[in-house]
């Protein structure tokens, strides 16, 4: 019954943010702009909905949130009552104001972590593609090696040799990622180094850094922001992942995946506290995908 | 006949050297850390002798090369050398998990597989039902999920009631029926990560030939839609769908960590995670090589069983 009724209310929270986020998108739109809000999936104008108010609340996180990041404020595992809305964690944290910072934490790491990523791999991927010969072989190879292996193995190969911080999971999961990042990039700018302008600017003179960024970045961006958006789910996801087995950010940081992790023994008591972390890295992922699918299908020109 | 064994050899033979890179890879990554191993797994706290305990039992003392030819050599022949932490051999730690490991993922296939492609071909079906956008959405949304989120909300429902154990014990005298009730739940949340994907490819494969004139064709003759998925356009959907259902099958092998974590199942993962944390090194190099084997394996199969479906794919040039 309660399964049946927190169900119908998400629904209706899904139609109402969705809703109201196309309507509010298309009234604030610039004219030449409007027709592709009002067109534009209920899916999608939640999807940007979500990522706003996420943004907002990484931001903001010292003002909203009630208490400090790792402040004891009373007992452990109290239920939830005013002031702590949402309970405490095991050390007697306020859970609200761990799963407002998380967003700060959490979605910030992985962000930072995509951005190196995709710095690294399109530069390394266009690179590749425009000098080709042994250069491409090699990285392309090199690329390959690394990729024969599943990412989250690796991941936790390359956590063993360099140990576990927060600096060491970026760089590691960049690295994995960014070699997706370069297949990508290679295969985008193969297409584009043959073409007669790439030519022409190099007769110009252009240098090779010059070319990358203004010729052939501009040309293949598309595909790329979307498959940032692919990326930072994935990365965000492996982040979590790690946290949540306890080798990614560790406390006193408050991170979702380690929340889980720690407030887990409650799930068995029939608490849904430690499902709340697990659901904002669900959300956010979900809302993500669902705008980039969206923009995907723009792009694409299908119509069906 | 001859060709299909042809192809296979050629395969094996690249899966080989497949193989040889990865455990290049595996190995030298070690060699990327700069300054010395030993002291950077024991901290700097560590004294001299014990040190170099360490250096002789990791065999730090020889070059590169040769620990390289001593840890392949004695992988082949089913040595992978000492755990750090508890002092036994890998081989023996590592030999009942993997059992353990493989039951879950085929577990998982088992229940995934049989679905996503009833799923695939009912959404096929009646694409652009309620059924076809309500199983879109749902994928998305399974594909965003963490697996530590779906394997709680299970526990939650599933397990809380006293239905499904939210913990797995297996021992080597546990029955084959008590197994399958212990591991249904970590079975189960591998089975909802992995569907919706498959199902999502195998839908779009079929459509994707049914705008084919062959297909209009046999509808023209009046053939019902049902038939004419799976008598036409299912045949030739194979390639891609054993493409995808490899490709899933390999994500479990990584989703198993995660999974087994949750439910404290013995399997190689969570050997891997507990070795992780201690920094064994060689114990991680090990289930790495495992699971990395594992992944090829998969791809050389669906490779293989992929090109036999489909006659063209035999004699490209």
């Amino acid at each position: 019954m309660t399964m049946l009724l927190s169900l119908i209310i998400g629904l209706g929270l899904f139609f109402a943010i969705g809703w109201s986020s196309r309507l509010a998108m298309h009234a604030v739109a610039p004219a030449q702009h409007k027709p592709i809000y009002r067109d534009m999936p209920l899916t999608a104008a939640f999807g940007i909905a979500v990522i706003l108010i996420y943004v907002l609340v990484a931001t903001l996180a010292p003002l909203i949130a009630p208490f400090g990041e790792g402040e004891v404020v009373g007992d452990q595992y109290l239920p939830w009552a005013a002031p702590y809305h949402l309970g405490t964690d095991k050390l007697g944290r306020d859970m609200l104001t761990r799963l407002i910072y998380g967003a700060r934490n959490t979605v910030g790491i992985a962000f930072a972590t995509t951005a190196l990523a995709f710095v690294v791999g399109s530069i390394l991927g266009i690179w590749a593609a425009l000098q080709g010969g042994w250069v491409d072989q090699v990285l392309s190879r090199f690329v390959d090696a690394l990729m024969a292996i599943p990412a989250l193995i690796f991941s936790l190969l390359l956590l063993t040799i360099f140990g576990t911080s927060v600096l060491t999971l970026i760089l590691v999961i960049a690295a994995v990622d960014a070699t997706r990042v370069y297949r990508l990039a290679r295969s985008v700018s193969q297409g584009i180094v043959v073409m007669d302008y790439i030519e022409a600017a190099r007769l110009r003179g252009e240098g090779t850094w010059r070319l990358i960024r203004r010729e052939i970045l501009p040309n293949a961006m598309a595909p790329l922001v979307a498959e940032f958006g692919l990326r930072f789910c994935f990365v965000f996801l492996a982040i979590s992942a790690l946290s949540f087995l306890g080798l990614g950010i560790k406390p006193p940081t408050a991170d979702w995946g380690s929340m889980v992790r720690e407030n887990a023994t409650l799930i068995t008591f029939g608490d849904i506290t430690p499902l709340l972390p697990a659901g904002a890295i669900a959300l956010l992922t979900v809302a993500v995908n669902f705008v980039v699918d969206w923009q995907l299908h723009r792009a694409s020109g299908l119509k069906e | 006949m001859t060709d299909i064994w042809r192809m296979i050899a050629r395969r094996l033979l690249l899966g080989l050297l497949t193989l040889f890179v990865i455990s290049l890879v595996i190995f030298g990554a070690t060699e990327l850390l700069p300054g010395d191993l030993a002291r950077e797994l024991l901290g700097q706290s560590a004294t001299e002798e014990t040190l170099a305990a360490l250096r002789e039992q990791l065999g730090l003392n020889d070059p590169a090369p040769v620990r390289y030819w001593n840890w392949l050599t004695g992988v082949l022949q089913g040595d992978f050398g000492v755990s750090m932490a508890t002092q036994k051999p890998i081989s023996e730690l590592v030999g009942a998990r993997l059992g353990n490991t493989l039951f879950l993922a085929l577990y998982a296939a088992a229940l995934s597989v049989p679905l996503s492609l009833l799923l695939g071909v009912l959404a096929a079906l009646w694409r652009n039902s309620i059924f076809d956008r309500a199983s879109n959405a749902m994928a998305l949304t399974s594909i965003s999920f963490p697996e530590f989120f779906v394997a709680y909300i299970l526990v939650l429902f599933l397990a809380q009631t006293g239905i499904f154990p939210s913990m797995v014990r297996i021992t080597a005298a546990t029955t084959f029926g008590d197994r399958i009730y212990m591991a249904f739940l970590p079975a189960l949340t591998l089975t909802l990560v992995v569907t919706a994907h498959m199902m999502r490819m195998t839908r779009a494969a079929i459509i994707n030939l049914l705008a084919s004139p062959y297909i209009e064709m046999a509808r023209l003759k009046g053939m019902s839609p049902l038939r004419v998925v799976l008598r036409h356009a299912v045949p030739n959907a194979l390639a891609p769908i054993i493409n995808v259902v490899a490709l899933n099958l390999a994500y479990l092998i990584t989703g198993v960590v995660v999974v087994e974590v949750v439910f404290v199942y013995p399997g190689l993962g969570q050997l891997m995670v507990d070795a992780v944390t201690n920094r064994d090194i060689a114990v991680v190099q090990a289930i790495a090589l495992i699971f990395a084997a594992a992944y090829v394996l998969l791809n050389l199969i669906a490779d293989v069983l992929s090109t036999i479906t489909n006659p063209r794919l035999m004699h490209r040039r």
